[in-house]
């Protein structure tokens, strides 16, 4: 799932000022499950706002919504009347679902409430860690299910670095070296072989950015 | 004295490697001085790049004045500032400035120098610099394109033999022997028997070690390194001996510790040679070739 992280109630404040009608949209997808931009962080948004509308003696109203999803048009499509009640509209969803609802109403101000973070996992209860970089061509065969890429600070395609300590990385003792942690799970399966060899330099030109993927059925249509 | 560095590490006497740090701005008078004073005295002087990821002049440029002083730079090239066609660039330019002698490195991270908000760029590591430097003698670049003139490099890397733990370590060393490097310095030893035993390893490849010796100046820096640099492990009797020495005397006991370890390394015949590191005190360097006996 993508991960985020909620903005500081200051910058979303600052973002807002000057507008008295504002939409706040959640997202029930990643976002509600990393507990950031669901439904319950949205009513919490706008009983911040409110309060600190009231401190200052300011006059705003909050709408409230929290869609399925904001990165499919259908579950946008049903903000279409609503939306025009509001001066702004800020979204809780990740970054790709803000730009997506800022897409389809382009007249709108569409804010965002969250910074994003990475693509990761639950580790435990509130706790989640990035385990991709999306950098489109998967090393993890070669790595016994350990990435490199995300889990090495550098990146490093060929062994740990001269940083490393204790199975630590050298940015922080808190993270595991990824080359000893991969070392230890190919060890334990037999498989060292795989990472003897030198392992190229990665094609960059495969992560075309923006990315954009077409299935094989539709590419007609296109 | 053999004329180059490769010469001298082919010539199979005890080779000596001495380390510059370009300083943080355009006055280099102290530099220049530094390497006035060992470009004679030792086979090769590191010049490092950005070390611990502080700004500085470039490595390519001081390597440069070494050579227009009759010197012998070796070229740190790390992989944290410049994707491949930059490092590509800069090693022919390097080529053509009369630099020869590279050492590839990974670089520490961004985050642990002056520049924390930085592009952290690795898109090398060593290996796959060592492989692009033989890559560019071959007359060709990564992109696969032919060059109009090859380049040239005695090419080597770094292997830390007190690392823990050592098993991806000696794998990466491996690898970076695959990829072509020549020679290794090492990450500074004190522990004279581990290094025997890792020498034991490693002479079983054709390449020439140079045992890194930093020099002590307390025992406080002796412990803050075992509490904090990786794969620097300095025995207790080291640090005994450090701090037992009378107030003012440390630096001496430290110069006369590297001095006695050089000259074990070199009479015991344990590795090919030492790349002395007086991390700020380079001006004891000759003082450190004394206490051993080089000169």
């Amino acid at each position: 799932m993508i991960v985020a992280d909620r903005k500081p109630l200051e910058q979303i404040s600052s973002m807002i000022e000057g507008n008295n009608k504002i939409l706040i949209v959640g997202c029930g997808e990643c976002v509600s499950v990393c507990m950031v931009g669901g439904e319950k962080e949205v009513e919490i948004l706008a009983s911040q706002l409110r309060m600190a509308a009231g401190k200052e003696g300011k006059k705003i109203e909050i709408g409230e919504a929290t869609l399925e999803r904001q990165c499919d048009k259908e579950y946008l499509e049903l903000l279409k009347d609503r939306i025009e009640n509001y001066d702004v509209v800020v979204s809780m969803a990740c970054g790709a679902g803000v730009q997506f609802l800022a897409e389809m109403y382009d007249h709108k101000i569409v804010l965002p409430a969250t910074n994003t973070r990475f693509i990761g996992v639950t580790e435990g209860e509130g706790v989640w860690a990035e385990r991709c970089r999306a950098c489109s061509d998967c090393v993890l065969a070669e790595t016994g299910g350990i990435c490199p890429v995300t889990i090495c600070a550098k990146g490093l395609l060929n062994g740990p670095c001269g940083g490393t300590n204790d199975g630590k990385c050298e940015v922080s003792k808190e993270k595991d070296c990824a080359w000893t942690l991969i070392y230890n799970r190919l060890n334990k399966l037999g498989r060292l072989d795989s990472i003897r060899e030198i392992f190229p330099a990665k094609k960059y030109n495969v992560q075309t950015r923006p990315g954009r993927r077409i299935h094989e059925a539709f590419k007609e249509k296109e | 004295m053999p004329k180059s560095f490769k010469e001298a590490l082919e010539s199979g006497k005890f080779v000596v490697t001495a380390e510059v740090g370009p300083p943080k701005g355009t006055d280099i008078e102290e530099m220049l001085h530094h390497i006035d004073l060992l470009k004679d005295k030792v086979d090769g002087l590191n010049v490092t790049d950005n070390q611990s990821s502080v700004m500085r002049l470039s490595s390519i440029s001081v390597s440069h004045i070494i050579r227009e002083k009759g010197g012998e730079p070796i070229l740190q090239m790390t992989c944290r500032d410049r994707n491949r066609l930059a490092l590509e660039s800069d090693l022919i330019s390097a080529n053509i400035l009369g630099v020869d002698n590279v050492l590839c490195l990974t670089g520490d991270y961004i985050t642990m120098g002056d520049h924390v908000e930085a592009m952290p760029v690795f898109d090398l590591d060593s290996v796959l610099l060592l492989k692009t430097v033989r890559l560019l003698e071959s007359g060709k670049d990564s992109g696969g394109n032919e060059l109009k003139g090859s380049a040239r490099f005695c090419a080597g890397a770094i292997v830390t033999p007190e690392a823990n733990p050592i098993e991806p370590q000696l794998l990466k060393f491996e690898k970076k022997i695959k990829a072509g490097a020549e020679f290794f310095q090492t990450q500074a030893i004190y522990d004279l028997d581990n290094f025997k035993k890792f020498m034991r390893y490693a002479r079983q490849f054709n390449v020439k070690i140079l045992a890194g010796i930093v020099l002590l100046v307390s025992a406080g820096m002796a412990r803050y390194m075992n509490a904090n640099v990786p794969g620097i492990f300095v025995p207790k009797a080291l640090i005994d001996e450090m701090a037992g020495t009378e107030k003012g005397k440390a630096l001496e006991k430290g110069i006369e510790i590297a001095g006695r370890m050089i000259k074990t390394l070199k009479d015991e015949n344990i590795c090919d040679g030492v790349h002395i590191m007086a991390i700020g005190k380079e001006g004891k360097v000759p003082d450190i070739l004394a206490a051993a006996g080089l000169v």
